[in-house]
């Protein structure tokens, strides 16, 4: 019965659950890059490519970015051995959350490419810089601060996201929330306490990735 | 491998499959949908809370501000975990379904009071001085002045949140939910080939998805046209 | 009709006052704290000591109720964004009247509609802000003023944000209402127009009152060695 809350008997579990945020950060940092990756080409073939490369890259961003990251990870991990290719369910969290992130990377690079605006270029070059220059001057830091908000804000998403990891029995910080309500049954303090720790994990991230920006990039904002 | 594939469609496509299909695909679509609809109404209301100056709100401008980060900061998994004890916890005899309502609405309001905030404060602070001056009371400000020009701020980004909210409830299929992604697990557990049933609810979620993606965008591209 | 004194950290050590069908001018540097004069007088920001006089009554900035009343009797056109975006000219004239002081619709639009044709825009009425130049807009709000009748009207900068050629359309405005006998309080940099239109200026500076004088004394001969200052950097150009 739960009508008595008591913490005390959740509280030893409190470093198994930060170990599990560890795990959690891992996921989400390993598939983060990833997909940064994966969007900077995607971006490039968009941009640049040819016709068949661009349609094969618009199904790619069409087809993850309207279905849920859950399906998908569920396609790879049932899915896939059908085709021969067994993933651990570790393996097939950080595939399909690689692949989705990928798919809104693409999309963020695209905006990106697409702001940098011909009369920068122009001035750039009025200015008497060669391409090099110009695009080390003037190309990049303008990308990087019109790219640092929405990334920002997709790993955040992409830290909650871990949480259904849990639901293949990664033990990251979701995963291990269940195994302590196993054994303790103590539910509500549990989740209280793993909502908690996420909580404390984005408004770090939230506020790391803020000053980060603001020092780097000179990149504007505030985080409530 | 593929003969046994071609020959299980026939077996998976039948009419009371579909059915069964079909009212799952309802379930997410109207999970969703209430679940914006009345998330935008409490998210209003939130929004207005904490944008007002008034130094007696203080406390509702504090919970305010709470509620709303604590939803957009907690997992959707986590979020329905705890919602879903607490029920238990109080003896209110719930349905899995009205426990994941509640769930969407709540992160709902969460998410579209950020939303309502930024379109609110969108709006020129002079139009408030003016309509201030002019004696218009607060419900009258916010109805004749200052929502009519946040709106068309608010609409986008809100039904975006709308269509991406339609992907997270997937998450409510772990509590039993007998919605899209749900009907994908128990097929799976009755022995279709794990492709065939992913697969379709893939393209179950990607036909609701993409077609509303599209007018979403053709909606921004209006809004941005129009002006009044 | 009202006199002040206030000591916020903006404003310290104001004091003058308006007679009926004075006009009065403010002006003064940047920051001086003509604006939260202004400000102060409509109730947009609360004095923490000091009064202000209506009739030789005080205003009370707490209770809300005699705010609004004694707000009534004022009238302000700010520098920009004056007008409600999403309502026509006419609607932005008529809808305090009908709102707030529930007089009737009929009544009010024709009157509305009297005060666009003085001001020159009679065949704007249906017209949204977006589709009118600035000055047209600030004309728009001078109407919207009077329409609530006020015993005061409060011009704050109306022709800084204006492209020149805009400004004196605006000016042409003000000087019929000087015509008519209507008590104003402008806030303005337009010193030649200042010097014509008004009967006292009333030069400011880091929040407090300076000099007082007829214009032709502070703008020729100004009696202070910080409003001579100014007086030296304006006409520079």
């Amino acid at each position: 019965m739960q009508y008595t809350i008591h913490f005390s008997q959740v509280l030893e579990y409190i470093p198994y659950l930060i170990g599990g945020a560890w795990i959690s950060f891992q996921i989400a940092f390993l598939a983060f890059c990833g997909g940064m990756v994966i969007g900077l080409a995607g971006a490039m073939a968009k941009t640049f490519g040819n016709r068949i490369l661009k349609a094969v890259v618009s199904v790619y961003v069409t087809f993850f970015t309207n279905t849920p990251q859950l399906v998908q990870i569920y396609f790879i991990f049932f899915g896939l051995p059908q085709f021969g290719l067994t993933l651990s369910s570790y393996e097939a969290v950080l595939v399909g959350m690689t692949l989705n992130a990928g798919a809104y990377a693409t999309e963020i690079q695209r905006a990106g490419f697409l702001s940098v605006r011909k009369s920068e270029l122009e001035a750039a070059e009025t200015v008497g810089m060669s391409l090099l220059q110009s695009v080390r001057y003037v190309i990049l830091p303008h990308l990087a601060r019109v790219l640092y908000p929405p990334f920002s804000n997709l790993y955040i998403i992409m830290t909650l996201g871990t949480s259904m990891a849990a639901i293949f029995g990664v033990e990251e910080l979701t995963g291990r929330s269940f195994n302590v309500n196993a054994i303790t049954f103590r539910s509500i303090e549990i989740f209280s306490i793993t909502a908690g720790l996420y909580i404390l994990v984005t408004i770090a991230a939230s506020f790391i990735l803020l000053y980060f920006g603001k020092w780097l990039f000179r990149v504007k904002g505030k985080v409530f | 491998m593929w003969a046994s594939f071609l020959e299980e469609i026939p077996r998976f496509f039948t009419y009371y499959n579909g059915i069964f299909l079909l009212q799952a695909g309802a379930r997410t679509i109207g999970l969703s949908a209430i679940g914006c609809i009345i998330g935008f109404a409490i998210g209003f209301f939130l929004a207005i809370i904490r944008i007002s100056r008034e130094r007696s709100f203080l406390p509702m401008r504090l919970f305010s501000i709470n509620f709303v980060e604590f939803f957009r900061r907690v997992p959707f998994l986590v979020t329905l975990m705890l919602i879903f004890f607490v029920c238990q916890a109080l003896k209110l005899q719930l349905s899995v379904f009205t426990v994941a309502m509640i769930t969407v609405c709540l992160i709902a309001s969460g998410f579209i009071a950020e939303i309502v905030r930024a379109g609110i404060e969108s709006v020129h602070i002079t139009q408030w001085d003016a309509a201030e001056v002019l004696n218009l009371s607060m419900a009258q400000k916010l109805r004749l002045v200052i929502v009519p020009q946040a709106w068309k701020v608010i609409l986008p980004p809100a039904f975006s949140f709308f269509l991406s909210f339609i992907k997270d409830t997937a998450l409510a299929s772990q509590i039993g939910v007998i919605e899209l992604t749900y009907t994908g697990k128990v097929f799976n557990n009755k022995g279709f080939s794990a492709i065939l049933v992913f697969g379709t609810i893939l393209m179950m979620y990607f036909i609701i998805s993409y077609p509303l993606t599209r007018f979403g965008r053709w909606m921004e591209r209006k809004l941005a046209i129009s002006k009044h | 009709m009202a006199s002040y004194g206030d000591d916020v950290p903006v404003l310290a050590g104001v004091g003058f006052s308006i007679e009926k069908g004075e006009i009065v001018s403010l002006i003064g540097p940047s920051g001086s704290g003509k604006s939260t004069l202004l400000r102060v007088l409509v109730g947009l920001t609360k004095p923490k000591s000091g009064r202000v006089c209506l009739d030789g009554v005080p205003i009370s900035y707490v209770n809300k109720k005699a705010l609004r009343e004694a707000r009534d009797r004022f009238a302000i056109v700010f520098q920009q964004y004056n007008l409600f975006q999403n309502m026509t000219a006419l609607r932005n004239v008529t809808v305090a009247p009908i709102k707030v002081k529930k007089r009737d619709p009929r009544q009010v639009e024709e009157e509305a509609i009297a005060l666009l044709e003085k001001v020159g825009l009679g065949d704007k009425l249906h017209v949204y802000p977006d589709e009118l130049s600035g000055g047209q807009q600030q004309r728009v709000a001078i109407a919207r003023a009077l329409a609530l009748k006020p015993d005061i009207l409060l011009l704050d900068e109306v022709t800084s944000a204006l492209d020149p050629e805009l400004i004196n359309e605006v000016l042409d405005t003000i000087r019929i209402l000087a015509k008519e006998g209507m008590t104003m309080l402008i806030i303005s940099h337009e010193m030649a127009f200042v010097k014509e239109v008004s009967s006292k200026v009333v030069f400011m500076d880091e929040g407090k009152v300076v000099e007082i004088g007829k214009p032709k004394e502070i703008l020729d001969n100004p009696k202070t060695a910080r409003a001579r200052e100014f007086m030296a950097k304006i006409l520079r150009h």
